[in-house]
């Protein structure tokens, strides 16, 4: 019976790598390549083509200067810098904004609480997708269209960060603000104090989230910084940078890496958090 | 001791920077943005400040008997397509990856990583796989699937943009809900699976009497959620083909996006569309309710 058995099972663990495998490489392959391309010295003598396959996969001869000339020629600094800031700017208010507003909705009890809490988790169903026009108006008439804080000030506060550090808050026992209060703290100090060195776990999450979300997000800078080109994040920079370098593939790949790298290495440290669907749990 | 109303006051004083931001930049936008629908407002308003005139219906017939705001929304409603693909295949994969063998987390997270790939990635890294001589065209050349010489750019074909780009959409995709689906399944208790698998109960039938009903909640979820993001499908589109060719990728928000500040400045005419398109949203979402509905007494009447 065993005899039988076990060449089968490895039969059937084998078929399962091999489709683990080729689905591996179709959502990966776009990296591989890309990454492949941007450290594919483009000067040998006989000259290189991207589409010149299965070669384009494999360089020959490998060289950073892509990298290099990407940042000098296209002032890729100038993109990278406005995304560094549009980024730490959008999770440091998200942080600051969901921490204080979730205090009071898990643990005080004033009038209005559960009304505000179902008012914020309303914003989730809400049809929100022709929200940019009314916004975009709104920055124009307060004089901030076009600026980092146009971009960043509408997005930082969200249903989801307050939700997930409203349930994070919940879990602290009740016994342990009582004991601050007892000893005179007010609610600012227990929320500085306690609620917040108590929930570092649930803010980093929330911040990584936040950080990959925004490093990545693309429409709305794109119509926030309409016109002030300058100030746009990587995100949006880089399809003009795909138009300017149409015909230099390799530079526009080593533009590429250097916003992808980031995000991979983030994930890379943060992978449980992102595994466990925390944000799909109330997207 | 500390009053109720300090209580109260210090309360609100916590929750007032949230509360103010979400009330301009959240309720304010869906109520403005509502009311902007029924109204004649244009850059030129902006420019004479002058307020919104109220003008009824007028936007939403002119919305509506617009050529192109129908091609948008037929291609929003084509994209639809990509829902019961895209969950069906991440459920398979969900499935597929929730084994305890070596080294199935490095597969996990490698499916996740097109998740967190930006669109503008996206775009840059699938324009070389789409273009006529790209990769794309190599392998179905390679397996003898098509002949070089008819051989197109995929982005450049109204009969293939549409379907490249979903082909992107479920890239993007099925990391996220397998990751979903994963979570649904891990609370599937172990016995059942044992159970059909000792009456002799193969792979197959494993997942669609098992996996599929007990996930039945899930799959509804996601699919609400996948259905309402494709139906308002923008950002893959303005990234790789701007609405062409000859309109075949142009889809509702296309149409809202180039109404309001890609092409004509008129947020009265934007925003009818835009609320048309919630209307749909609205109507899929009913849809996905009736369908949980009617599923809980059958399934209650089975147990």
């Amino acid at each position: 019976m065993k005899t039988r058995v076990a060449p089968f099972k490895a039969l059937n663990l084998g078929l399962t790598y091999v489709l683990l495998i080729t689905i591996g490489l179709f959502a990966v392959f776009p990296f591989l390549w890309t990454f492949a391309i941007s450290i594919t010295d483009k000067t040998v003598a006989s000259g290189v083509s991207i589409f010149d396959f299965p070669q384009s996969l494999f360089p020959k001869a490998i060289t950073f200067n892509n990298f290099i000339e990407v940042y000098r020629v296209f002032g890729l600094e100038k993109y990278l810098l406005n995304s560094v800031i549009i980024s730490f700017a959008t999770v440091l208010g998200t942080l600051l904004v969901s921490a204080m507003a979730a205090y009071p909705l898990s643990k005080m009890v004033f009038p209005g609480r559960d009304l505000i809490f179902g008012a914020m988790l309303a914003t989730l169903v809400l049809p929100s997708e022709t929200n940019f026009i009314v916004n975009v108006l709104t920055l124009n008439k307060i004089g901030l269209l076009g600026t980092y804080w146009g971009v960043v000030i509408p997005t930082i506060a969200t249903a989801f960060g307050i939700f997930i550090m409203r349930q994070t808050y919940m879990a602290v026992p009740d016994s342990l603000l009582e004991a601050a209060r007892i000893d005179g703290a007010t609610e600012f100090q227990i929320l500085w104090r306690i609620m917040i060195p108590l929930s570092r776990p649930a803010l980093t999450a929330l911040g990584i989230f936040t950080l990959v979300n925004t490093w990545n997000s693309y429409f709305w800078p794109s119509v926030a910084l309409l016109g002030a080109d300058n100030l746009q994040p990587l995100s949006v920079a880089m399809l003009k940078l795909k138009g300017q370098f149409n015909h230099d593939s390799f530079n526009v790949a080593a533009g590429a890496m250097i916003m992808m790298i980031p995000v991979l290495i983030v994930f890379v440290a943060a992978q449980r958090l992102f595994m466990r669907g925390l944000e799909g749990a109330v997207k | 001791m500390k009053t109720k109303s300090s209580v109260t006051f210090t309360a609100y004083l916590l929750l007032l920077p949230a509360l103010a931001l979400m009330a301009v930049f959240t309720f304010y936008p869906v109520l403005y943005g509502s009311y902007l629908g029924f109204t004649e407002y244009t850059a030129a308003n902006l420019g004479s400040n002058t307020p919104p005139k109220w003008v009824g219906l007028e936007n939403f017939r002119t919305v509506i008997s617009d050529e192109l705001f129908r091609i948008g929304l037929l291609n929003s409603l084509k994209y639809l397509i990509i829902v019961p693909i895209l969950q069906m295949a991440s459920l398979a994969a969900a499935v597929l990856v929730n084994r305890q063998i070596p080294g199935i987390a490095l597969f996990r997270a490698a499916y996740y990583v097109p998740v967190i790939t930006s669109i503008t990635l996206a775009a840059v890294m699938w324009d070389w796989v789409f273009t006529r001589e790209g990769l794309l065209n190599y392998v179905l050349e390679f397996f003898k699937l098509i002949d070089p010489s008819g051989s197109f750019g995929w982005l450049l074909n109204p009969n293939t943009a549409l379907w490249a780009i979903m082909l992107v959409t479920f890239w993007r995709g099925f990391g996220y809900y397998m990751v979903l689906y994963l979570g649904g399944l891990q609370s599937i208790p172990l016995e059942l699976e044992e159970a059909a698998l000792l009456d002799g109960a193969n792979a197959w039938q494993r997942f669609w009497q098992i996996t599929v009903p007990l996930m039945r909640p899930t799959i509804l979820l996601c699919s609400l959620l996948s259905s309402l993001a494709a139906i308002r499908v923008l950002e893959e589109i303005l990234v790789f083909t701007n609405g062409g060719p000859l309109n075949s990728t142009y889809t509702v928000l296309m149409y809202v996006y180039q109404k309001s500040f890609g092409l004509d400045f008129n947020y009265g005419v934007a925003s009818a569309a835009g609320l048309l398109l919630a209307v749909v949203g609205f109507i899929l979402s009913y849809i996905n309710f009736r369908i949980t509905r009617e599923d809980a007494p059958k399934r209650g009447a089975k147990a």
